[in-house]
C-alpha cells in the first residue's frame, strides 16, 4: 500500500542528499519526491512517496528521523490526505487537432500554457490518477515532453505536522 | 580576534578534550598550529586509518569522545575505514579533517575530496565548515551528537581559509538542535511490562550487547541479573560484561559462540536484548526467534527495534537508566533448575581439555594462560580472524575490558586500539592479540607505540596464513586462494628494529612460562606464538 512520508527538515545545503542516500544504502524504494521550503523559511517540507509494507515504512520512518537535520516525519495513509501533482505537458498540435486537444484540457480542468503553430504546452494539477488520466488522454495526439513534481501532501482536517 | 583554528582548539579544550591523533598535511597546518600552543596532547600516526582505531580505543578506555584530526584528500579518505569501523561499534568519535580553500572547493584542486559526501552512509553526522564564526557551535554539537543517544563518530570538514580567518569568537554554553532528541528515560508503562513478563517467564536470558558499555551500565546489569535470577550471554561486543566465571555468565552467542550461550538462547521463553543489536553473526535465525520466544529489546536507538528481531516489548533509552527502572520493580524469577541445568553444561564447556595439536601451539591454551596470569582489570585488544575466535571463546575475562570491532570486522584493528587504550588509561595492563595477517596491516604502528613509550604486550599468533578464510575456503569453496602470507618478515628481526623485545612459543609445554616473560618484561614486547595453518577455530 502506498504511503506518504512528511518529512520536515532543517534548509541547508547537503539535507536532500542525506534523505535520498539513507534511502538507497538501505534499499527503500522511492516513487516520487517533492521538495520545497515552509512558510519558515528555516524549514523545508520533503514529501515522499513509498510502496512498501509497514516494516519498511516504519523502518524508512525511524531512520529518517535519527538524522539530526530532520525535525519531524509523519506517514500519512493515502486516505487521510490531500496530494497534488503538478505536469506540464507538451503535444504536437495542427488546425486539425487543436480543438480535440482543447477539448480534452477543458473537461480535465487543466490549462494552457503557450501555443504555437505546431504545439500545445498544456498545465494540471490534480491527484496522481488524473494525472496519469489527463496524460493517456493525450498520448493519441504525440507528446513532445512532460515534466510532472511528484505529489506533495498535506493531512486533512485542521492537523498539522 | 583570533583565528578559526585557534578557535577550534580552543573549543576542543572546553569539550575536556586531552588528547588528539592525527597526521600531518598542508590543510591542516594551520590547526596543528594553534594545537601546538595548547596544552592538548598529540599522537602522530603512521596512517590515517589508524588515527580512528587509536581515537576508538581511547574513547572505549577513557569513556570520552576520541579525537582524530588528519589532512584533506589522502587523509581524508585513509580516515574512512577508521570512521565505519567506529561507526559499526557505536564509538564516540570527532574527526577533524582539513579541507580545501573553500573558494576552490568543487573544481577537483590538489588534495581535494568531498569528504563529508563520501562517509554520509556510515557516520553519525557531519559538518563541511563555511564560516569561521560557526566553528565552536559546530564543535560543541559535534561533542554532543557523538557521545549522546547511540554514540557514534561526528566528521568536521574544516577549508584551510577558515582555519586561517580571524573572528571573534562566541562559545555557547548549550546545545541547541530540535531534531535530535535521544529518549533517556525508559517510559514507565513498558517498564511495567517488562518487570511483569520477567515475573511470569520460567526461563528467562538476558542478552548483553556493547551498549551496556556504551552507557556505563555493567554494574546494572550485574545487579538486575543476580537479583532477578537471570542468566546472561553476550554478543561479542558484549564480552566482558559479566566475569567469565560468573555463575550467571552462559558465554558468547553466535555462529562463533559457546555451546552453552547458543543453547540458552534456543531453550529461553523470554529474551531480553540489552543493548544488543541482533546482526547476523550473533543470531542467526531472527525469525525464529520471534516465534518461539517473548522478545524484550532494550535499547537506546529506536532504529534497532524491530530491524532485525520482531519485538513484544520495546524499551527506548538510555540502557543504564532502564536497568534500573527496572529494578525498581523488583522482578524475580524462580529459575533456579533452568540456572543449574545452563551451569551445568557451562562448567563442562569451560573445564574441557584442549587438545595437544600435531604442531604448534594450541592458540586456546596460550588464550588461557594469559587469562589466568593477566592482570584483574587488563584491556585486551583483539584483531579480527581465527585469533578473534580464539579470544573470544578461551580468554578468561574478570574485570577488564575485551576490545574488538564486531561491526565492521576491521583487520588491523587491534594494535592502534592497544595504542589508544593506553594513553587513556596508562597505568592498565594493555594487551594486543592478532594474527599475522592482521599485525601486518597495522604493524607500522609499532613506531607510534615506541615513540610513546607505550608497554603494550602483543601476542601475535603466527600461523602464515590468513586463517579464517582458509578455513572457508576449504569447507565451502575448490580450495584455499591467495590466503598464504608468504614472504612475512621474520618477526623477531622485526621487533628488533624497533627496539621491542621479543619471545616466541612453539609448544603447549612452554606457553606458561612464555607468557611469564612477557609480563615480567618492563616495556613493549612481542610474543609470537607458532600455530599450525592447518589448525582451525574447530580444534
Amino acid at each position: 500500500m502506498k504511503k506518504i512520508i512528511s518529512v520536515l527538515v532543517e534548509n541547508q545545503a547537503g539535507v536532500l542528499n542525506r534523505i535520498t542516500g539513507l534511502f538507497s544504502r538501505r534499499a527503500f524504494n522511492i516513487e516520487s519526491l517533492a521538495v520545497g521550503v515552509t512558510d519558515d523559511k528555516n524549514m523545508s517540507r520533503i514529501t515522499i512517496i513509498v510502496d512498501s509494507g509497514n516494516n519498511v515504512v516504519e523502518q524508512v520512518e525511524k531512520q529518517l528521523n535519527k538524522l539530526v537535520d530532520v525535525i519531524k516525519v509523519r506517514t500519512i495513509e493515502e486516505n487521510h490526505m490531500i496530494g497534488r501533482e503538478l505536469i506540464l505537458i507538451k503535444v504536437s498540435a495542427n488546425t486539425r487537432t487543436r480543438q480535440d486537444i482543447l477539448n480534452v484540457c477543458q473537461i480535465m480542468g487543466g490549462k494552457i500554457d503557450d501555443v504555437s503553430p505546431t504545439s500545445m504546452t498544456l498545465e494540471l494539477s490534480d491527484t496522481t490518477e488524473k494525472v496519469d488520466l489527463f496524460e493517456e488522454l493525450l498520448r493519441p495526439f504525440s507528446i513532445l515532453e512532460v515534466a510532472r513534481t511528484g505529489l506533495v501532501a498535506l493531512q486533512k482536517g485542521h492537523g498539522a505536522i | 580576534m583570533v583565528k578559526g583554528a585557534q578557535a577550534l582548539i580552543e573549543s576542543l579544550r572546553r569539550e575536556g578534550v586531552t588528547h588528539v591523533f592525527g597526521y600531518a598535511g598542508a590543510t591542516i597546518c594551520e590547526a596543528a598550529d594553534a594545537l601546538a600552543a595548547s596544552d592538548i596532547g598529540y599522537t602522530l600516526v603512521r596512517t590515517e586509518q589508524n588515527a580512528g582505531h587509536m581515537a576508538s580505543g581511547y574513547a572505549r578506555m577513557s569513556g570520552k569522545v576520541g579525537v582524530c584530526m588528519v589532512t584533506s584528500g589522502p587523509g581524508a579518505t585513509n580516515l574512512i575505514t577508521g570512521i565505519a569501523t567506529a561507526y559499526m561499534d557505536s564509538i564516540p568519535m570527532v574527526a577533524i579533517t582539513g579541507q580545501v580553500e573553500s573558494h576552490l572547493l568543487g573544481r577537483d584542486i590538489f588534495q581535494e575530496v568531498d569528504i563529508t559526501g563520501a562517509v554520509a552512509p556510515f557516520i553519525k553526522h557531519s559538518y563541511l565548515v563555511k564560516d569561521a564564526r560557526e566553528i565552536p557551535r559546530i564543535v560543541k554539537e559535534a561533542f554532543h551528537i557523538a557521545s549522546t543517544g547511540r554514540q557514534g563518530p561526528v566528521l568536521i570538514d574544516i577549508p584551510s581559509d577558515i582555519q586561517k580567518k580571524e573572528i571573534d569568537p562566541i562559545y555557547p554554553e548549550t546545545v541547541d538542535l530540535r531534531g535530535y532528541k535521544p529518549s533517556y528515560k525508559g517510559n514507565v508503562v513498558q517498564i511495567r511490562r517488562v518487570a511483569d513478563a520477567i515475573e511470569e517467564a520460567k526461563r528467562p536470558v538476558i542478552c548483553a550487547g556493547g551498549g551496556i558499555f556504551s552507557a556505563g551500565a555493567r554494574d546494572e546489569l550485574r545487579a538486575l541479573a543476580e537479583s532477578a535470577g537471570i542468566p546472561v550471554v553476550t554478543t561479542m561486543m558484549g564480552l566482558g560484561v559479566l566475569a567469565t566465571d560468573h555463575p550467571l555468565n552462559m558465554g558468547m552467542i553466535g555462529s562463533f559462540g559457546n555451546i552453552c550461550a547458543n543453547k540458552a538462547l534456543a531453550k529461553s521463553d523470554l529474551l531480553i536484548l540489552a543493548g544488543a543489536r541482533v546482526a547476523n553473526r550473533a543470531i542467526l535465525s531472527p525469525t525464529e526467534i520471534g516465534r518461539r520466544m517473548r522478545t524484550i529489546h532494550l535499547d537506546v536507538d529506536p532504529a534497532e527495534i524491530g530491524k532485525n528481531v520482531s519485538t513484544n516489548i520495546p524499551v527506548v533509552g538510555d540502557i543504564r537508566c532502564i536497568l534500573r527502572q527496572i529494578m525498581e520493580h523488583g522482578p524475580h524469577v524462580d529459575s533456579q533448575d533452568w540456572i543449574d541445568a545452563l551451569q551445568e553444561k557451562r562448567k563442562g564447556e569451560l573445564a574441557a581439555e584442549l587438545p595437544r595439536l600435531k604442531a604448534g601451539v594450541h592458540p586456546g591454551k596460550v588464550m588461557k594462560s594469559l587469562g589466568l596470569q593477566m592482570d584483574e582489570d587488563a584491556c585486551v585488544c583483539v584483531d579480527v580472524g581465527q585469533n578473534q575466535i580464539w579470544a573470544c571463546r578461551y580468554l578468561p575475562l574478570h574485570g577488564g575490558r575485551f576490545l574488538t570491532t564486531g561491526g565492521l570486522g576491521t583487520m588491523g584493528y587491534a594494535l592502534p586500539a592497544a595504542i589508544g587504550a593506553k594513553v587513556a588509561c596508562p597505568d592498565c595492563q594493555t594487551i594486543v592479540v592478532c594474527g599475522d595477517g592482521g599485525f601486518q596491516m597495522a604493524f607500522n604502528e609499532l613506531a607510534t607505540l615506541v615513540s610513546q613509550g607505550s608497554d603494550v604486550k602483543i601476542v601475535l599468533l603466527e600461523n602464515h596464513v590468513l586463517g579464517l578464510v582458509n578455513e572457508i575456503q576449504k569447507k565451502s569453496y575448490s580450495g584455499p586462494f591467495g590466503v598464504n602470507l608468504d614472504g612475512s618478515p621474520d618477526f623477531e628481526l622485526l621487533a628488533r628494529a624497533y627496539g621491542i623485545a621479543f619471545g616466541r612459543v612453539e609448544d603447549d609445554d612452554h606457553i606458561d612460562e612464555a607468557v611469564e616473560r612477557m609480563f615480567a618484561h618492563e616495556g613493549p614486547y612481542i610474543l609470537c606464538c607458532s600455530v599450525d595453518a592447518d589448525t582451525t577455530t574447530g580444534d
